[in-house]
């Protein structure tokens, strides 16, 4: 018997000192211990200095050489490096996409890229259903900020732009910032911000908002959101002021310090991105857009959630319905096969024994011809022999005449004697022959 | 000033960070600042604790609970009816609480299991408790499948289970046997020694002893289990802790003066016993690893190890095979399982 008496739980107050106030910091201990993981999509056309600003933020040097223009489609190249400050080691995952912007035809340019998030969610999702899995060593590659890098024309968004952000709004949190910014003097810069949010509004593209509901950080990320898209320049190169080496781009006009707030806007990014909301990036991440993604793909599969007339329907039972399902057509199927089969089988037997008999029948027939063949052919014989027969008593009789004829008349009787037995004899081996 | 320089795996070059002062060195990039940002996240979140205690009845097991918490967080203390009368079965009473210390917020929920090891014949006793632990397991599990999710799903699953042995200074006895090592393979047991202070310190050393061994020779694998660590440090951190399991405590919700001080204890004709004094009883052992240093860890073993194998079994069954395991006639299970 199960009896749950404190369904609203009771406020108690302590008496002293228990101890559970060290749980966020055994909390954080276990994820120092773990290591975190952080994936960044760069997205923009080639050119913008997306390789360059990512240097700039981490403060290293990323391998990779400048890509050319002349890619036939939009691929998506990952590198995953790995970070330490202090005792946080960061697994840090980099998405460039490679050639965006430079075809002719852009029509399907967010495409590849729309697969690659997907397949990310994908990948996460087929970990969590699997049976035997492992969760908490499991790599996630899902990504976590999206930076789109908008060109500095000071004008407006592209519609390359729009199409390409509208269809990742829901997929990912997008961070949209002007690139190259020292192009854009600072009047026409406010004028170029105005232009893109309201783009952005009117287009109904989400992009990502800083998290105010944490007193602690509320103020400082309503500032951020005003300052959306961040303006920035990046640069590796460091040049002196003063008395110090920053980071700065060199003119003949003057220097753009890149970290001076004056100038541009990165501080403010790399404060938003990596200093204050990392973990909320990343919570949006698989409490937003990873679920939005996992409940399509499983209504696509055929799921459904608790049915109210019935019990509730589990993965495993719903499969188990489809996979029987899937199995009785299987045997369905086979069983028409077979019977197919059977038929076919039979008709060429008929269709043999059809032959074969003709066959035979053929065979009879001119086993027959032939008999008959013969048998005319022996007949011939016997009635050649029989003329032949006739035709030597016929001349046995005329010579029989002749030596009669001659006998009355001469002398040489006894020759002929000779010759007419020699004859005779020779008739008679004849006729025997004949017979 | 500090300059590390890492090698990195094969793709990038080394990185370098200095560590002077952060807002003067622009080579700082606050990465480390994502361990504040999770501090905030937790501390708004807040915590939850589930802890089940089992025990025969008179064993202390509220007290306990109250000393453990410094508060009235035992099922008794709530319940405005006093009379205590054992139940002729098991039940399963579980009471929540929301506590709050220095900012953090704790959702803690004791549950209690009145008639254990009580009933003339106690065969199967341990059944019900399975079936509860195995019914939070599988109340998550449902959550977790869902279309349509929780942002968070709430955590009824049993994270500890205190097993209380009664302070017979010999071995332990074939009922305490028999549940351990069959819920064992499914929630963190804590065992302990209950009203130690019956013993003296040999007693307790010679018992102690002697209810490892028998544990050992069990099989019987109770928090931290040695399967679990997770690296040398961890190991030598529990490798001392698993010297000294079970706790021999002595539980009390009433503060005495003891040489100026206030102090929980029991008052006795012949001393007073300081509940947290390491000296007289390991009440701070307990406390410490149960709540000061391992309350995450207890939690994070619940959840990837005993929840995960629950799922794994309970994906690989079919419905019917569930509700057999969960504590019906042995002949029917398979071995491997409770």
């Amino acid at each position: 018997m199960v009896e749950d008496e404190g369904e609203g739980a009771r406020a108690v107050p302590l008496s002293g000192h228990v101890g559970f106030d060290s749980m966020p910091d055994q909390l954080v201990n276990k994820s120092v211990n773990h290591g975190f993981c952080f994936n960044i999509l760069c997205v923009g056309e080639t050119g913008l200095g997306k390789s360059t600003l990512m240097d700039t933020l981490f403060n290293t040097k990323f391998e990779g050489e400048p890509t050319q223009h002349n890619q036939p489609g939009v691929t998506l190249k990952s590198n995953t490096y790995e970070l330490q400050e202090s005792n946080v080691r960061l697994k840090l995952t980099m998405v460039n996409t490679v050639g965006f912007g430079d075809q002719i035809n852009k029509e399907d340019s967010y495409k590849s890229i729309v697969e690659f998030i997907d397949a990310q969610f994908e990948a996460y999702l087929q970990e969590e259903l699997k049976i035997k899995r492992t969760l908490h060593s499991y790599h996630d590659t899902r990504i976590h900020a999206c930076l789109y890098f908008i060109a500095p024309t000071g004008h407006s968004l592209k519609s390359l732009d729009l199409v390409t952000m509208k269809k990742l709004d829901s997929k990912v949190n997008i961070i949209p910032i002007i690139a190259k910014s020292d192009a854009i003097s600072k009047s026409e810069l406010a004028k170029f911000k105005i232009k893109i949010t309201s783009e952005l509004v009117s287009n109904g593209v989400q992009i990502y908002q800083f998290p105010t509901d944490d007193e602690s950080v509320a103020e400082i990320n309503s500032t951020m959101n005003s300052h959306l898209p961040f303006a920035v320049v990046g640069s590796t190169e460091e040049v002196k002021i003063g008395n110090k080496m920053v980071k700065a781009r060199q003119y003949p006009w003057g220097t753009v310090q890149v970290e001076n707030e004056n100038h541009c806007d990165f501080v403010k990014l790399r404060e938003m991105l990596i200093r204050v909301n990392m973990e909320d990036l990343r919570e949006q991440t698989h409490t937003r857009h990873y679920e939005l993604y996992r409940r399509c793909k499983l209504e696509e599969m055929g799921f459904k959630d608790t049915d109210p007339d019935s019990k509730p329907f589990s993965l495993q039972e719903t499969y188990e319905a489809k996979r029987n399902e899937f199995m009785g057509e299987l045997q369905k199927k086979e069983e028409e096969m077979r019977q197919m089969f059977v038929q076919r089988v039979k008709e060429k037997e008929a269709e043999l024994k059809e032959a074969e008999k003709e066959l035979h029948e053929k065979f009879d027939r001119l086993k027959k011809l032939h008999q008959d063949e013969k048998k005319k052919l022996e007949e011939k014989k016997k009635a050649l022999d029989d003329e032949v027969n006739t035709f030597k008593q016929k001349k046995t009789a005329a010579e029989l005449l002749l030596n009669q004829a001659q006998q009355a008349g001469g002398s040489t009787t006894l020759k002929r004697d000779k010759e007419r037995k020699k004859d005779q004899s020779v008739e008679g081996k004849r006729g025997h022959r004949l017979d | 000033a500090q300059c590390f320089e890492f090698p990195l795996p094969c793709y990038s070059s080394p990185i370098s960070f200095s560590f002077i002062n952060h807002l003067v060195d622009f080579s700082y990039v606050g990465i480390d600042a994502i361990l504040e940002q999770m501090r905030r996240k937790a501390m708004k979140q807040g915590f939850e604790l589930n802890i089940m205690v089992v025990g025969q009845s008179g064993l202390g097991k509220s007290t306990l609970m109250n000393t453990l918490f410094k508060s009235k967080v035992s099922r008794k203390s709530v319940l405005a009816t006093s009379q205590e009368k054992i139940p002729k079965t098991i039940e399963i009473k579980s009471i929540s609480h929301d506590i709050e210390e220095k900012g953090v917020r704790m959702k803690l929920t004791v549950i209690d299991t009145p008639g254990f090891g009580d009933q003339i014949n106690n065969e199967n006793c341990w059944q019900p408790i399975m079936k509860f632990i195995n019914d939070q397991y599988e109340a998550y599990l449902q959550e977790e499948i869902n279309i349509n999710r929780k942002k968070r799903i709430p955590d009824s699953r049993v994270h500890c289970c205190i097993y209380f042995i009664p302070p017979t200074g010999h071995c332990l006895r074939p009922l305490d046997v028999e549940f351990m090592k069959r819920l064992s393979k499914v929630v963190n047991i804590v065992p302990v020694i209950a009203k130690a202070d019956t013993l003296t310190l040999e007693e307790r050393d010679f018992f102690k002893k002697k209810i490892r061994e028998e544990l050992r020779s069990n099989g019987i694998d109770v928090y931290p289990q040695k399967e679990f660590d997770e690296d040398a440090e961890d190991r030598m951190i529990n490798e001392k802790i698993r010297e000294m399991i079970p706790f021999a405590v002595v539980g009390s919700d009433q503060e005495y003066q003891v040489n100026g001080r206030r102090l929980l204890g029991r008052k006795t004709k012949w001393g007073t016993i300081e509940v947290e004094n390491i000296a007289h009883c390991e009440f701070a052992y307990l406390r410490d690893l149960l709540i000061r240093t391992h309350m995450q860890n207890i939690k994070d073993i619940t959840s990837s190890i005993h929840y995960e194998m629950y799922r794994v079994r309970r994906l690989n069954e079919s419905n019917t095979a569930v509700t057999q395991a969960n504590g019906i006639p042995e002949h029917h299970l398979s071995a491997h399982e409770m």
